[in-house]
């Protein structure tokens, strides 16, 4: 079944470019160290999954591009058509002339509905060529006004146009400091709406991945393009094809809903946060060697503090909330090809209270904001009132308290 | 690709415009080194002639005329973003015809974004009527502008002065780049003799460039114009940026150690480099914009934010108010540049210095028959104006009492389990 990504805004694009590009990387590496006949299955796997077959032989990817500017477009266009391993189809993007202003409500109220009918029909161009539809992944930040604005109303209009499919949202948590002003503003809106609309919101904060680039990969001057390339390989590490327990010997046919069933038990929690080990400069791979306990006992350390060893600890019945069962709550997929250079990893996937701490920050501040009622006027201009504001600060609330009381 | 239109108006408003196509070009050229007409440069030009049209008329009666300029510009724009438009507080020609057209603008393009870079007068301008000027205008800025830069020529002096004192005291080891100096016009099209302004303009020239930078060059994190005011903006009225650039100049030699980029960012808060005299330091930050060209990366961003940040001080509600961007395309002459845009309650002390010299005249009701006589002024105008500028100066005192003062964060919403 195949996987349909949506990538929107500059984040979006920039984030999903680099996804692609490891997951081909990874299918066409040599390092694979499992059977021949294992290696193929993989390819297939992951073809089908993520690309579809153009006339040329160059795998075009499953994607929708959308941004209100042209420049970060046409750049990961051509970046990606001149690596000539893989490309996107030419007629999947749509942009308009001028951003949307770091505005959620410019991206929500403006640009979605002008839009809508545009951007729809590219995506029902992309699901027409899927033999069968995962569902949709969708590649956005929190801060800006595209990604978060735009992307919440795409959401709402993918979750009305294909009821059934899934949908996964990858959001992307801004810097605590720095990268846009009302970012605060923007990801209390983009959450609160997205938890009406997904299925579940994938979280990747950039200060933690700024910390995974500085001290285990020991990158001095670190670009946004590696904070990038790390995110990708995590998001490759959980997409890339894998056995789950009841598919036994093939490959999950239908890894979204796989998620989805694992990890969301419940409607109230949503939050996924991703973890995967190990990560280390490409030099040092040649040196390292690694075993699975060491490896285990590593993410489930980053679980909780004060682990104990083995993969069965993870069953461990006082990890998990009391109205769940481990058998349940715990699910291993395991491959025994391996994944863009790494001969061992493991990545964990985890609902949890991993983001209580943030999202409780990010609400906190907003608050504060909202409260001197502070660039208010510039939602105003474009539709959002302060009611808007106040349902999505109740929402999110709602979410704190239930996760808190985990 | 978006477009922007200059506005330049009087006699101040031209000259820097003159500087600024000419600087434009360069950098385009420089990047651009087939010549080809590019997407880049469209974002300014249009096929052969340019954009800017410098307005010598004067009075209303030129309204159709000067509406009609502007609209066939505006038609030649794929997507037109904004306004630029220059002039000077204390003239006659720059402060009314130019706010004049602010308003013009407003009426005729309502969703397009009016940036205004605004010359203030010195305490010993030589126009007397400045004050007067400069108050009736500011009332204009205050209701139909969206960012206001305002400039003094004092600080531009200091800044050219400080950049020859460098050059001729030889404490530079190597050679400047003729070019790089940011009041030098090294490279353009011009042959003439440089005019006694054309340095200061330089420097206002350079200052619209890096602010347009992002949104014509690619990079890592862009910055549009809307965004420059979504985020700088947080009250409608409070929308007067303390602009400052750097670096000034840049030695020949190529190396440039990270230290030295660390150097810029402490520059852009250092006062020599500010293009008004104000105090942003002792004063309160309401939000900070920094816009980085060339190869800088947002490790370099973040770790300079976190060593400037314990010196500023910001509104309690705004602590992590910082908008960046990075552009991959330094200026010419440059490996890499800074333009930091502060919101800062330090542009109060100006707006206050100009309500005193503006009552100083108004109280002996000196001059004021010149104004009174020409037609749909009255006396009103200058009351209104004086008090739209005294409720602005108390909108940044509301804000600057909040300072200090132990502030408890409001309550959060409670949520019934």
């Amino acid at each position: 079944m195949s996987i349909v990504a949506v990538q929107l805004g500059q984040c979006g694009n920039q984030v999903g470019h680099e996804v692609f590009n490891t997951i081909c990387g990874d299918v066409r590496g040599t390092h694979g160290l499992c059977s021949k006949k294992e290696n193929e299955a993989y390819h297939d796997a992951c073809t089908e999954r993520f690309f579809s077959e153009a006339e040329s032989g160059v795998p075009v990817a499953r994607a929708v591009l959308v941004d209100m500017e042209p420049k970060v477009i046409s750049q990961t266009l051509s970046i990606a058509a001149r690596s000539g391993h893989w490309k996107y189809d030419d007629q999947s993007h749509f942009c308009q002339k001028q951003g949307s202003g770091n505005n959620w409500a410019n991206g929500y109220s403006v640009h979605g509905p002008r839009n809508k009918e545009v951007i729809m029909n590219l995506v029902q161009k992309e699901v027409e060529k899927c033999d069968r539809l995962s569902g949709f992944f969708t590649i956005m930040s929190m801060a800006g006004g595209t990604g978060s604005g735009l992307g919440a109303f795409v959401t709402q209009c993918l979750r009305d146009a294909f009821p059934t499919s899934f949908i996964l949202n990858h959001v992307i948590w801004p810097y605590g400091t720095g990268e846009v002003i009302v970012q605060n503003y923007n990801s209390v809106l983009t959450l609160s709406h997205l938890y009406q609309s997904s299925d579940a919101l994938l979280v990747h904060e950039n200060d933690v991945i700024h910390k995974i680039c500085a001290q285990l990969m020991h990158i001095k001057q670190i670009s946004f393009r590696d904070v990038n390339q790390v995110i990708a390989h995590q998001l490759g590490s959980v997409f890339q094809p894998a056995h789950t327990a009841e598919a036994g010997l093939h490959y999950s046919r239908n890894p979204l809903g796989d998620l989805m069933e694992a990890l969301v038990p419940h409607p109230e929690f949503k939050m996924l946060g991703l973890r995967n080990i190990p990560q280390m400069p490409e030099n040092s791979l040649a040196y390292s060697t690694f075993s699975w306990p060491g490896l285990l006992k590593h993410l489930r350390q980053m679980l909780i503090a004060n682990a104990k060893m083995e993969e069965g600890s993870f069953r461990d019945p006082s990890l998990y909330t009391s109205w769940l069962n481990p058998q349940d709550a715990f699910n291993a997929w395991k491959t025994p090809r391996a994944f863009n250079k790494y001969e061992k990893s493991a990545s964990l996937v985890s609902n949890s209270q991993f983001l209580l701490k943030p999202l409780d920050n990010v609400v906190g501040k907003a608050w504060n904001m909202f409260a001197s009622k502070a660039y208010i006027h510039q939602y105003t201009k474009f539709g959002i009132e302060e009611e808007d504001f106040l349902d999505s600060f109740t929402t999110l609330e709602q979410v704190i308290s239930s996760y808190t009381n985990l | 690709m978006t477009q922007s239109v200059v506005v330049q108006v009087g006699q101040c408003g031209n000259q820097v415009g003159c500087r600024f196509w000419d600087l434009a070009l360069r950098e385009h050229a420089a990047v651009n080194k087939k010549g080809i007409y590019d997407e880049a440069l469209s974002s300014f030009f249009r096929n052969v002639d340019t954009r800017a049209v410098g307005y010598k008329v004067y009075g209303c009666q030129y309204r159709e005329n000067i509406v009609e300029k502007l609209r066939k510009t505006a038609e030649h724009c794929d997507c037109l973003q904004c306004f630029f438009i220059i002039h000077s507080m204390g003239g006659g020609t720059g402060s009314g015809l130019g706010t004049f057209v602010l308003n013009l603008l407003e009426d005729e393009f309502p969703e397009v974004y009016r940036f205004v870079t605004s010359v203030y007068p010195s305490g010993e301008d030589d126009v007397i009527t400045s004050p007067y000027n400069s108050v009736l205008a500011m009332k204009e800025l205050n209701e139909h502008a969206d960012c206001v830069l305002p400039i003094e020529n004092e600080s531009l002096f200091d800044i050219v002065n400080k950049i020859h004192q460098m050059i001729n005291s030889g404490k530079l080891g190597s050679t400047v780049k003729p070019n790089s100096l940011v009041t030098s016009s090294a490279g353009t099209a011009k042959t003439v003799q440089e005019k006694p302004f054309d340095a200061m303009n330089n420097i206002i020239a350079n200052l619209l460039l890096n602010l347009t930078s992002s949104a014509r060059f690619e990079g890592s994190l862009n910055m549009d114009l809307n965004e420059i005011s979504m985020n700088l903006v947080p009250f409608p009225r409070l929308h007067y940026l303390v602009s400052s650039l750097t670096p000034l100049y840049t030695l020949a030699d190529v190396n440039i150690p990270s230290r030295r980029l660390d150097q810029m960012f402490s520059d852009a808060f250092s006062r020599d480099h500010q293009l008004i005299r104000a105090d942003p330091k002792h004063s309160l930050y309401l939000a900070c914009a920094l816009l980085v060209r060339g190869n800088v990366q947002v490790s370099d961003l973040r770790r300079n934010i976190e060593r400037l940040k314990p010196s500023l001080h910001f509104i309690s509600w705004n602590q992590e108010g910082w908008k960046t961007s990075l552009c991959s395309v330094p200026p010419v002459g440059h490996s890499h540049s800074l333009l930091a845009l502060a919101n800062n309650t330090c542009v109060k002390p100006t707006f206050m210095e100009l309500k005193d010299r503006f009552m100083k005249l108004y109280k002996k009701k000196a001059h004021l028959h010149h104004y009174l006589q020409v037609d749909g002024m009255e006396q009103g105008c200058f009351s209104e104006a004086i008090s739209s500028l005294s409720d602005l100066i108390e909108e940044y005192n509301e804000l600057d009492a909040s300072k200090g003062g132990l502030r408890t964060d409001p309550s959060r919403l409670k949520i019934a389990v």
